[in-house]
């Protein structure tokens, strides 16, 4: 060192290229472009599609008051659901991560469920249990009346969509350091205030995600919306589809089901922006459970309330059918067969979208440029389509451009993940978040290189969040049906193909078994990832 | 453009110096296009086996440019040389340059073994974990090598992420704050084992920090920096009592700034004849440290007013007014004054004339 600072000549200095410093490594760069390269594919076909028609019969398609009305449906139901399922998700994570509540496990377990429950049977449930002849009435006498329409979609949905917000808000407390809600408490801030002014911000992103994810869903549901019959987008879709086989005026709905979702995401893009990493010293401890006290007296009916409805009424309808009006033995028999081919699917497909959407998530949250939020952003294009028209531009991408795929169970799972690729992205991306930078610049300054580190450093910590990623779309796709329905290879009929058609058919005993082996197993598997998420 | 003290040490052109370890020249960084440089032109050259600490105010530039050194941040302009090559086109992970930071950064997912034998990619496998231990027990941990990084004290990760950094056998070692987030007693007992940790071990080590005292007592070169420039380089003592500028000599103590006309190695200020250094002539602003003036009992109606007197054991800490101007002085707590007394100020010392 020399006693006196040295002057730089002009020369010492040297200009350097732009941006280099950013250079986004190959193994994240390369699969998050193929994943959106994927997503482009279904678009071109719609558009090739809608495209089809004179501009006449165009304008005659579009501007019908009937758009407005299905527009106007659709949204007040996102928003239902939204709030409903906010209602139910908050103040469940919140006692399973904060609170001295017992049973945490289960609750847990308990509040994942739902998942496992096809939107159909939740339907069938909630309107095989009012009326004159519904199962309330046979049971006890007591007569509701039918639940269909607004209410019945709201509910049906709103039952089997809250998951996704609770996973996605229980990781999230669960990885919040408890220094800041303890010093905000120190700063003199009470229960409420620290909710409000702490608790809530941080959940801000992980609220934005599930909200996100159940209004794609909701827009894309057909099932539960067609059941309940209600006019919304997806319903005007499938009817068109599968009544008047108007396959262009159908492209134009989905169009416009499109740009309602496109917008939905692109609001989420502008409200997520706020960096919520870190900044604290050393490592975070978990924040001390509160004691429940004399809340549980409220505790205890909400929860009664949101379980007996999401879980216990299922169960209940499901018994009915299995125990007091049973189907012939031999529908037993070929439950097996049928759930290996559903899993045998499902299994390759979630971990193909994980597979995917861990370098997405990693390319937004740490190298943030235009074009990762594009790639991003194209992510949610497989899960914004209606999985029919999805499932019906894969067919036609098959068929013209890659015949060895058609109606191949690559082609079905390829699908699966492409439709799924949103959801195992949420909890990914949350994960990522709330891990520091600078664990990656010990990493480097330790010698490891950008793979290792991200073997290492970055994929442990990502584990719970690609845990769930992986479950989310693995209950996902074993009650999926339309796209099944239209790409799955002939004969290799799954689960919720065979409850479908039974139970369209108004055979409803005879779906029985298999709608409860889709529940039962999907718990299962639900219940077997939480546990492995428990650990380390 | 900084101007810097290039001839206050008359004796640095005699000696001859080895090349050094590490040579910054001409270093600028800007965050985003319209901000201002987040650091200016730093050049400064650290030896072997040497400790320097990048001392100055939050936002002076001093953990930018600790950045850029390690690879994680890409300079503007200018050059980082270690051991006579440019290491700009190298990605951190290959420039061998260790990093502690302010929260350690330990991977909450491994034990502190493993936090320790993940920096050993020069090693077999087989070997890490025996060598991992012998790192913690060098910190004193080699018990807790099976802990997890949540289960220990703050004092206890810092040991961890200091013995994991140098586990990589890095060839310069950088501290961002490393002492901040542990408690003062603490703080100072840990400072002088790091401290002889690296001499013993003969690490080359730069330290950022905003605490005057840590890179006082801890480092062989101080470096001051201010609002992304490096002002003056040098050993402890001769930044201190040899300022280069007014910000120099406020940020490292309690100074008096005084403005004089100087002829020679004489200025008149408001404390009559003052000597200073170096030689000068015309307008001087000089500064003049608070232990370097005496205070004696004032002849009647002459002299300056006691206004605040902090009495601080070994020594007292004067504030003093004269002609509307304020003074600070302190002395040995042998004599005391007290508030309202007449004292007159008395230099003992040269004061340094600053640059600006």
């Amino acid at each position: 060192m020399s006693h006196s600072a040295e002057l730089a000549s002009p020369a010492a200095r040297r200009a350097l290229p732009k941006g280099r410093a950013r250079r986004v490594p190959l193994h994240i760069l390369l699969p998050s472009l193929v994943a959106a390269a994927a997503m482009l594919v279904p678009l071109f076909y719609l558009g090739l599609r809608a495209f089809e028609a004179d501009p006449q019969t165009l304008a005659n398609l579009v501007l019908r008051q009937r758009n407005l009305d299905l527009l106007l449906n659709t949204l007040s139901l996102a928003a239902g659901v939204v709030a409903l399922t906010t209602l139910i998700a908050l103040p469940l994570a919140w006692l399973v991560v904060r609170t001295d509540i017992r049973f945490k496990r289960l609750l847990t377990v308990l509040g994942v469920i739902p998942l496992a429950v096809p939107g159909y049977v939740m339907a069938y449930a909630l309107i095989g249990l009012g009326g004159n002849y519904g199962v309330l009435a046979q049971l006890t006498g007591v007569q509701l009346p039918r639940i269909d329409g607004y209410v019945g979609a709201l509910l049906a949905l709103s039952l089997y969509t809250f998951p996704y917000l609770f996973l996605n808000l229980r990781a999230t407390l669960a990885g919040l350091d408890g220094n800041l809600e303890e010093s905000a408490r120190s700063l003199g801030y009470g229960n409420r205030e620290v909710f409000l002014k702490i608790i809530l911000p941080h959940l801000a992103p992980s609220l934005m995600a599930g909200w996100l994810v159940i209004t794609l869903y909701v827009l894309g549901d057909f099932g539960a919306v067609a059941l309940m019959r209600y006019e919304a987008f997806s319903y005007a879709i499938y009817t068109q589809y599968s009544g008047a086989f108007d396959r262009i005026y159908a492209a134009w709905l989905s169009i416009m089901l499109l740009a309602v979702a496109a917008s939905f995401v692109m609001l989420d893009s502008l409200v997520v922006k706020r960096k919520l990493a870190r900044v604290g010293t050393g490592v975070a401890r978990p924040v001390k459970p509160m004691r429940l006290g004399r809340l549980r007296w409220l505790v205890y009916p909400y929860l009664a309330l949101i379980f007996g409805a999401s879980v216990g009424l299922p169960a209940l309808i499901l018994g009915y059918w299995l125990v007091l009006a049973p189907p012939d033995l031999s529908f037993f028999a070929r439950v097996p067969g049928t759930f290996l081919r559903s899993a045998g699917a499902a299994l390759p497909a979630a971990m193909l979208a994980a597979a995917f959407a861990l370098p997405i998530a990693y390319l937004t949250v740490r190298y943030r440029s235009t074009a990762a939020t594009l790639i991003e952003r194209s992510a949610y294009i497989g899960y914004a389509i209606p999985p029919l028209t999805l499932a019906l531009a894969m067919v036609f991408f098959s068929l013209r451009t890659a015949p060895f795929l058609y109606q191949t169970l690559t082609l079905l799972i390829v699908t699966w993940a492409m439709a799924s690729l949103a959801l195992a992205l949420g909890p990914i991306r949350n994960a990522l978040l709330q891990t520091r930078p600078n664990m990656e610049e010990a990493s480097h300054s330790l010698g490891h290189g950008p793979l290792s580190t991200f073997l290492w450093v970055i994929f442990p910590r990502l584990r719970r969040g690609i845990l769930a990623g992986i479950a989310l779309v693995f209950v996902l796709c074993m009650k999926e049906l339309p796209i099944t329905f239209l790409l799955a290879p002939t004969g290799y009929t799954t689960l919720a193909v065979t409850v479908f058609t039974r139970t369209s058919e108004g055979m409803l005993a005879e779906a029985a078994p298999f709608a409860a082996a889709i529940v039962v197993f999907s718990s299962l598997s639900v219940g077997f990832l939480l546990t492995k998420e428990g650990k380390r | 453009m900084t101007t810097l003290n290039l001839n206050a040490t008359p004796q640095a052109g005699a000696q001859q110096r080895p090349a050094p370890l590490l040579s910054v020249s001409g270093l600028s960084k800007r965050y985003r296009s319209r901000d201002p440089l987040a650091v200016e032109n730093v050049s400064f050259s650290l030896g072997n086996g040497e400790i320097l600490a990048l001392l100055g105010p939050s936002g002076c530039g001093k953990s930018t440019t600790l950045r850029m050194i390690a690879g994680f941040e890409h300079p503007e302009a200018g050059d980082i040389v270690l051991r006579g090559k440019s290491i700009l086109d190298q990605p951190p992970q290959q420039r061998r340059i260790g990093i502690v930071f302010q929260d350690y950064a330990l991977f909450p997912h491994m034990s502190l073994g493993h936090n320790v034998a993940f920096a050993m990619r020069h090693l077999p496998k087989a070997k890490r974990a025996a060598r991992a231990r012998e790192w913690l027990d060098m910190v004193g941990l080699a018990d807790l090598a099976e802990r997890m990084p949540d289960e220990l004290s703050g004092g206890q990760q810092q040991r961890v992420a200091l013995a994991r950094t140098l586990a990589a056998e890095p060839q310069l070692v950088l501290l961002d704050e490393p002492f901040s987030n542990l408690d003062a007693a603490l703080r100072e007992s840990t400072r002088k084992e790091v401290r002889q940790l690296f001499k013993a071990a003969g690490t080359s080590v730069i330290l950022v920090t905003h605490d005057q005292a840590e890179a006082l007592s801890f480092a062989d070169q101080v470096g001051v920096m201010h609002a992304g420039k490096l002002i003056q380089v040098d050993r402890p003592e001769r930044v201190y009592q040899h300022p280069a500028t007014a910000f120099v000599a406020e940020f490292l103590g309690h100074t008096n700034l005084l403005d004089g006309d100087a002829d020679g190695e004489i200025a008149q200020t408001a404390l009559g004849p003052v000597a200073i250094t170096p030689a000068s002539r015309g307008p001087v602003r000089v500064s003049l440290r608070p232990e370097h003036l005496a205070l004696a009992t004032a002849p009647d109606g002459h002299g300056a007013t006691v206004v605040e007197r902090e009495f601080r054991g070994h020594d007292c800490f004067y504030l003093l007014e004269q002609h509307g101007q304020r003074f600070c002085a302190i002395t040995p707590s042998h004599t005391l004054w007290q508030i309202g007394e007449q004292v007159s100020l008395e230099p003992q010392r040269t004061a340094t004339v600053l640059q600006y």
